[in-house]
């Protein structure tokens, strides 16, 4: 093994998140509320690429995420890849994908919008799947997915 | 089933078609006490007094009693209540809640809430249904159809809602649209992109005169406001062009009818009120029928009801 690898322990049970753009790890740690498990993860930051330059990677030992956790995802990395680990080895893999309504991640750009100001969730419907055009399901307001800020 | 009234831009053809024929009814017979024993609640978060006084009337005419605020200061809000627990205790005490608010969106929140139905009675620049209900009856009174019109909007079509929802209510009817605004306050991309996917004629035009209006069956004139532009010498040399006078109407059709959704300052000249054209004035008193029909379809009652009411005063 060449010097400059990362040296992790193997997971025998868990989810590997890779690929993760390096300017969205925080996002994502938030984003499955990384910060309240219990379990063991070991975050890789600013790791060599051959793909994306730098990237990101999250181990995550003993959890596996339901398909709605995991395309609340896409917003701020959709091209992420997921392996599912059982027994040391890799039983599945996985793209994450934008779903068609994104309940209590995206923070509404309009500050006149109700949810702005009122103890409420958000709720946006995907318009434009290729141009990555969401609607507010309350002020009608749209936005660019890539552009968002969570809420 | 949640009978609330959120936005127009939903309804179907044949929706807006029945709600034009529930409103006849009451244009004919407005005093009935259809609604007797009911409490309709009009929360204003915002203060419209026009808008409020022609919802009342639509209530009161129909044998309802009416609670509610006119002015938010007295309300909780200023208290820091929130939208949702003011709801929920109206909901206690009214059939029906007619809201206006300065928040966009605030009134599908309300409806997902409420186990009441609710009416939008406008929220911020977004939605004002009941507005564009009235417009609907209004050029289907003046014009016998709705279909094939060529309809005119002068003004401000960059932040005017109500140019925003007749347009998409209209596309139904297979309409020409005729754009006529200053550069600051133009029809914005995403509306003309609207047209494009629903195959609604446009054109834009520069000019404002007598053969520009030969052309239109509907003249719905918007009011330009000072405070919409960011460069003042730019309104000062605008303002005017948008102005509607009497010469101007020349060569109009004998049909063509002139809308506003008031309050007028002085884009229409005065003299033009008493001319055969000018239609403002009736076109609010539709206000009256439009509101009598949406606060009864929020209640459930189907124009069936309507006409085989023997409440008729």
């Amino acid at each position: 093994m060449k010097r400059e690898q990362l040296i992790v322990s193997a997971l025998d049970h868990g989810t590997v998140i890779d690929h993760i753009p390096c300017e969205r790890l925080f996002e994502v740690i938030n984003l499955l509320h990384l910060d309240q498990m219990s379990s063991k993860i070991t975050i890789g930051y600013n790791l060599k690429s051959h793909k994306m330059g730098t990237k990101s990677i999250i181990k995550i030992a003993d959890k596996f995420f339901t398909d709605e956790e995991l395309n609340q995802l896409s917003v701020v990395a959709p091209n992420v890849s997921l392996s599912i680990i059982r027994d040391y080895e890799v039983v599945e893999k996985k793209q994450v994908c934008l779903p068609d309504e994104l309940t209590g991640i995206v923070k509404c750009n309009n500050p006149k919008c109700i949810t702005n100001n009122e103890p409420m969730r958000t709720l946006f419907h995907l318009v434009d799947r290729e141009k990555g055009i969401i609607t507010c399901h309350y002020c009608n307001h749209e936005q660019q997915i890539k552009e968002v800020t969570l809420s | 089933m949640n009978r609330s009234l959120v936005t127009i831009a939903d309804h179907s053809r044949e929706k807006i078609e029945y709600l034009i024929r529930m409103a006849q009814e009451f244009e004919r017979k407005p005093n009935r006490l259809l609604l007797q024993g009911r409490v309709v609640a009009t929360l204003f978060f915002e203060p419209s007094t026009r808008t409020r006084l022609s919802f009342e009337t639509a209530a009161n005419r129909l044998g309802a009693r009416v609670i509610g605020f006119a002015d938010p200061k007295v309300t909780s809000g200023t208290k820091g209540e929130t939208l949702k627990d003011t709801i929920m205790m109206v909901s206690n005490y009214a059939d029906i809640i007619v809201m206006r608010h300065y928040l966009e969106g605030a009134a599908r929140y309300a409806s997902e809430i409420a186990p009441v139905p609710i009416i939008n009675a406008g929220d911020g620049a977004n939605q004002h249904p009941s507005q564009t209900m009235l417009d609907l009856y209004t050029i289907y009174q003046t014009q016998g159809t709705l279909e094939n019109l060529n309809i005119f909007m002068v003004g401000d079509l960059k932040y005017g809602r109500t140019v925003h929802s007749l347009l998409m209510a209209m596309r139904h009817f297979n309409p020409t649209f005729h754009f006529i605004a200053p550069d600051e306050l133009k029809m914005p991309e995403v509306y003309k992109t609207y047209c494009h996917q629903h195959n609604i004629r446009f054109v834009e035009h520069q000019d404002f005169d007598a053969d520009v209006i030969a052309g239109a069956d509907i003249l719905y004139m918007t009011r330009v406001q000072r405070e919409r532009f960011t460069d003042l010498m730019e309104y000062e040399r605008v303002k005017d062009r948008y102005l509607l006078k009497l010469p101007m109407l020349s060569k109009a059709r004998d049909n063509m009818r002139i809308l506003h959704p008031l309050p007028r300052v002085n884009e229409i000249e005065y003299a033009i009120d008493d001319d055969p054209h000018a239609y403002y004035f009736q076109q609010a008193r539709n206000g009256l029928f439009a509101r009598q029909a949406l606060i009864c379809d929020a209640l459930g009652i189907t124009l069936e009801d309507i006409r085989n009411d023997k409440t008729i005063l």
